[in-house]
């Protein structure tokens, strides 16, 4: 029996806040990792589990087979219907709630510490014995495919959705986790069942507990919970070069204002200069209203509401995001401006008052996150997900302290390229029209 | 399942009563103070709330006081535009306001040992503001698109926007809060100047602290900063424009080609919290949860979700923490094949029959058991405990309203639910709006 508990006190120093939280990592008798934080001060605990592969696991010709199996695995389990068992849940005054994206399943667990005994058998009977009953999956498989119907008359839905297919293509990140109208009617309860098998494997777990309980008491609970679900799921997808040309891609809409997202390739989480990267996307459009985009588009010229630039590292494709609204009228000059912008910060970097902004922000910030149970329990099953140690919340603001103007600068000018920016236009923009 | 009986039995009895520290204090001046104590991170939230919404703006001038709340972002005397959000996030913070129908807030999350400079930049914006008729232009920009981002882009936002225009006949809660577009584009420098010199002022005003901090201590600073800031007397009293009897149901067709899928939507009048009254909001509450909360387990749910495959979302809503009348509303997107007329007809069948029938005690024990359990919950959320108290106070209840409530909702009984279902569904109260991308399926 191999039974082992490290305890490490961690206190996060910031510049301006001091957050103590002390991340304890348990690993069960039977080999199931978890990070618990013991919070006594209120009688309830937060629960976050992470299956890591999620819809990228869907076979050929099954898109939506992850996602419809994941809203199922509340609708009905062991000797319970859906509803016998929501209204158990609902007496019991908890919250579980399944969801599917990319790269991994969430569940995320809310309950009181006197009925943690009673929620956790049944969320085990939901991971390990769900019925998949013809009457729950056609009734999900209507409110599935409402939100497809919707989706493509969302200019947001229909720009993520043209611009992934484009940047993708085949690949599970090219097309939406919730399948499309025809792959989703001819999905199957054998379908439900592959799909649980492949998506809930113990090897892919990543697993976090905060709240009044004890590392004790959760090492001993996690074998029960999770220990008798498949041990391996099957091989994740390979990674795909992201390769999309600069350039405009309009897609007619009839509305008022026309949604532009945008992008270039990114960089992997584990690069060196990832913090620097950071620094520079917070500089340029992160910022709230500081970033140089809101400022030019959104104060100075009143085009937009709001305009903002992101890093996107995921597990198998990394790129840079952005998204601006903007009147059909006045969509042409937001993107000239946005470009301009681009080149600015690629050709002459930030000022050092700049990055000093930024890395007050950052570091100042940093321990803001760590509010309330069910935020800490997501934020410690994200970090063991991109392969990161508890330590990691005392480091983390050293490492962006770490970062020089030289840095920064020499990032920007490799990780900022105008040139090869796509942008999907969703309206009828005046005086934009699709590249070649 | 028994086994599960069981424990729900010590729950109840072991959930004691527990509840945030809370500290009022009045300012000489007017101002409300309110400190609510939670030392768990070293972190506070410092919000300064307005009585002062969109409902009490001049005829004419909808979207000033949202403006306003944008604008308040500029310049001050001793403050660069946009430099108020620059230092708090200098020192590691965010930043950030909202505006509805009854105040607008303020509110800064920042580490607790600078609550100091968080005063004292707020309390300078609520009598110096220095905006110039340029910003004033861009802005204007900026709330049109934002207008466009959320309503004008949105088929279901601008279906909302004309049932509650038909809804109150008479109160500016049927005016939306971002203002009509028209007029939007007609505010100036002078409409938000009115505006500000009017109603920023202290006794018009509630502050709540919120966080790892000693109460005396907020008292010491608010004193300093705020308490030196004269009170206004040409305060008008919050006296609104209310409904008429109304006489007449209502019934709209939003047709909008953007729209995915048919649905029906129905908004009664219905009683809000009152000081000193909240029992009729209460039974609402376990009204709508009865009815449409839980597609599972409501009435709405079980009838045309599971028993019928009439819908495939229902949902009932209360809406009631307002100054000025609530909202009670039903929403239904029918399944494939079955026409609006007919669902229509099916939920008003499930609503006539819960009436004639008795509640289940088993429900009401549920419902009043996550009623209490939400009360738990609530703690791990100092903001959003800073929000319940600053809204309520800006809505004209008290300290001791808010602190009973949770009180109020554990004595409802089936009969007061019966009650107040039976004085709200009239439907000469009511506006019934259907949602078609096209004619086609509005017939």
């Amino acid at each position: 029996m191999r039974r082992f508990l490290i305890a490490i006190c961690l206190t996060v120093l910031a510049t301006t806040a001091r957050a103590e939280i002390d991340i304890q990592e348990v690993t069960s008798p039977g080999g199931i990792n978890a990070w618990v934080v013991e919070e006594p001060a209120i009688p309830f605990i937060a629960l976050e589990l992470r299956f890591r592969g999620g819809a990228s696991l869907d076979l050929p010709g099954k898109r939506g087979a992850t996602n419809l199996m994941t809203a199922l695995l509340e609708e009905g389990s062991g000797d319970m219907s859906a509803q016998e068992f929501q209204s158990t849940l609902e007496d019991l005054a908890a919250s579980i709630s399944f969801r599917a994206s990319d790269d991994s399943i969430s569940i995320s667990a809310r309950f009181l510490t006197e009925n943690k005994e009673d929620v956790l058998a049944l969320l085990r009977q939901a991971l390990l014995e769900p019925r998949f009953d013809q009457e729950a999956l056609d009734r999900v498989r209507a409110q599935v495919l409402s939100g497809i119907a919707s989706d493509a008359k969302s200019p947001n839905a229909i720009s993520s959705a043209v611009f992934n297919a484009a940047a993708y293509g085949d690949h599970p990140y090219g097309s939406a986790i919730d399948g499309t109208a025809e792959t989703v009617n001819a999905l199957t309860r054998q379908d439900m069942i592959d799909a649980h098998q492949n998506a809930l494997a113990q090897g892919r777990i990543y697993a976090s507990v905060v709240g009044d309980t004890t590392a004790d008491a959760v090492s001993g609970l996690l074998d029960d919970l999770l220990g008798d679900l498949p041990q391996e799921g099957p091989p994740l997808p390979d990674d795909i070069t992201y390769d999309l040309e600069g350039g405009v891609t309009v897609v007619d809409f009839d509305t008022p204002q026309s949604v532009a997202l945008f992008g270039h390739r990114g960089m992997k989480r584990e690069d060196e200069d990832f913090f620097a990267a950071v620094i520079v996307n917070r500089v340029l459009g992160a910022g709230g209203f500081e970033s140089r985009l809101m400022t030019e588009v959104r104060e100075k010229r009143g085009l937009t509401y709001g305009i903002r630039s992101y890093l996107v590292p995921r597990f198998h494709a990394e790129v840079m995001l952005g998204s601006v609204a903007s009147s059909n009228e006045t969509i042409a000059e937001a993107i000239e401006v946005t470009r301009n912008e681009w080149a600015r910060m690629a050709d002459e970097g930030m000022t050092a008052e700049e990055l000093d902004a930024a890395k007050t922000y950052m570091t100042g910030e940093y321990p803001l996150r760590f509010d309330g149970n069910a935020e800490i329990a997501k934020i410690l099953v994200g970090m063991q997900m991109i392969g990161l140690t508890p330590d990691y919340v005392i480091n983390r603001n050293d490492l962006v302290e770490a970062v020089t103007l030289d840095d920064v600068n020499r990032v920007a000018s490799e990780l900022l390229q105008p040139e090869n920016l796509h942008f999907v236009v969703v309206g009828q923009p005046v005086g934009l029209e699709s590249t070649p | 399942m028994t086994r599960l009986f069981a424990a729900l039995a010590i729950m109840i009895s072991a959930m004691a009563a527990q509840a945030e520290e809370v500290t009022t204090y009045t300012l000489d001046n007017g101002m409300e103070v309110v400190v609510i104590e939670d030392n768990r991170a070293p972190v506070v939230v410092h919000m300064l709330w307005y009585k002062v919404g969109s409902a009490d703006e001049p005829a004419g001038t909808s979207g000033i006081a949202h403006f306003l709340e944008h604008l308040m972002f500029k310049g001050t005397d001793v403050l660069a535009s946009g430099e108020f959000s620059s230092i708090v996030a200098a020192n590691g913070g965010s930043d950030n306001a909202f505006t509805s129908y009854d105040y607008t807030a303020y509110f800064q999350r920042v580490a607790a040992d600078r609550l100091e400079l968080m005063m004292q930049m707020e309390a300078s914006r609520m009598n110096n503001l220095a905006i110039t008729p340029e910003e004033v232009r861009t802005e204007r920009g900026v709330i049109l698109e934002e207008r466009n981002q959320r309503t004008e882009n949105d088929a279901n936002a601008l279906a909302q926007e004309q049932f509650r225009a038909a809804l109150y006949q008479n109160h500016r809660y049927g005016v939306p809060i971002i203002g009509w577009k028209h007029e939007m584009e007609q505010l100036d420098l002078q409409d938000a100047l009115d505006f500000y010199d009017l109603y920023y002022a202290p006794n018009n005003a509630i502050l709540v602290v919120a966080g790892d901090v000693k109460p005396e201590e907020v008292l010491a600073l608010a004193e300093q900063y705020y308490g030196v800031i004269p009170a206004e007397d040409q305060l008008p009293l919050r006296e609104r424009p209310q409904e008429p009897p109304q006489r007449a149901e209502r019934r709209m067709t939003y047709v909008d080609a953007r729209v995915s899928q048919p649905y029906v939507v129905r908004s009664y009048l219905a009683p809000e919290r009152d000081p000193g009254a909240q029992t009729e909001a209460a039974a609402l509450v376990y009204l709508a949860e009865l009815l449409g909360g839980s597609p599972f387990t409501s009435a709405l749910g079980q009838a045309l979700q599971f028993d019928s495959q009439t819908a495939i979302y229902t949902n009932a809503s209360y809406s009631g923490q307002w100054l000025d009348d609530g909202t009670f509303s039903f929403s239904l997107v029918p399944a494939e094949g079955v026409s609006l007329s007919e669902a229509e007809a099916a939920m008003d069948d499930v609503i006539s029959t819960f009436m004639e029938s008795e509640i289940d005690p088993a429900r009401m024990d549920s419902i009043r058991t996550q009623l209490r359990a939400s009360e738990i919950y609530a703690l791990d959320n100092t903001q959003r405990l800073a929000q319940r108290y600053g809204a309520a106070l800006s809505q004209s209840l008290t300290v001791e309203d808010v602190q009973v409530w949770p009180d109020v909702l554990q004595a409802v009984t089936a009969e007061d639910v019966k009650a107040v279902a039976a004085k709200v569904f009239d439907r000469k109260h009511s506006v019934t709006g259907w949602v078609v991308s096209n004619e086609e399926e509005a017939r």
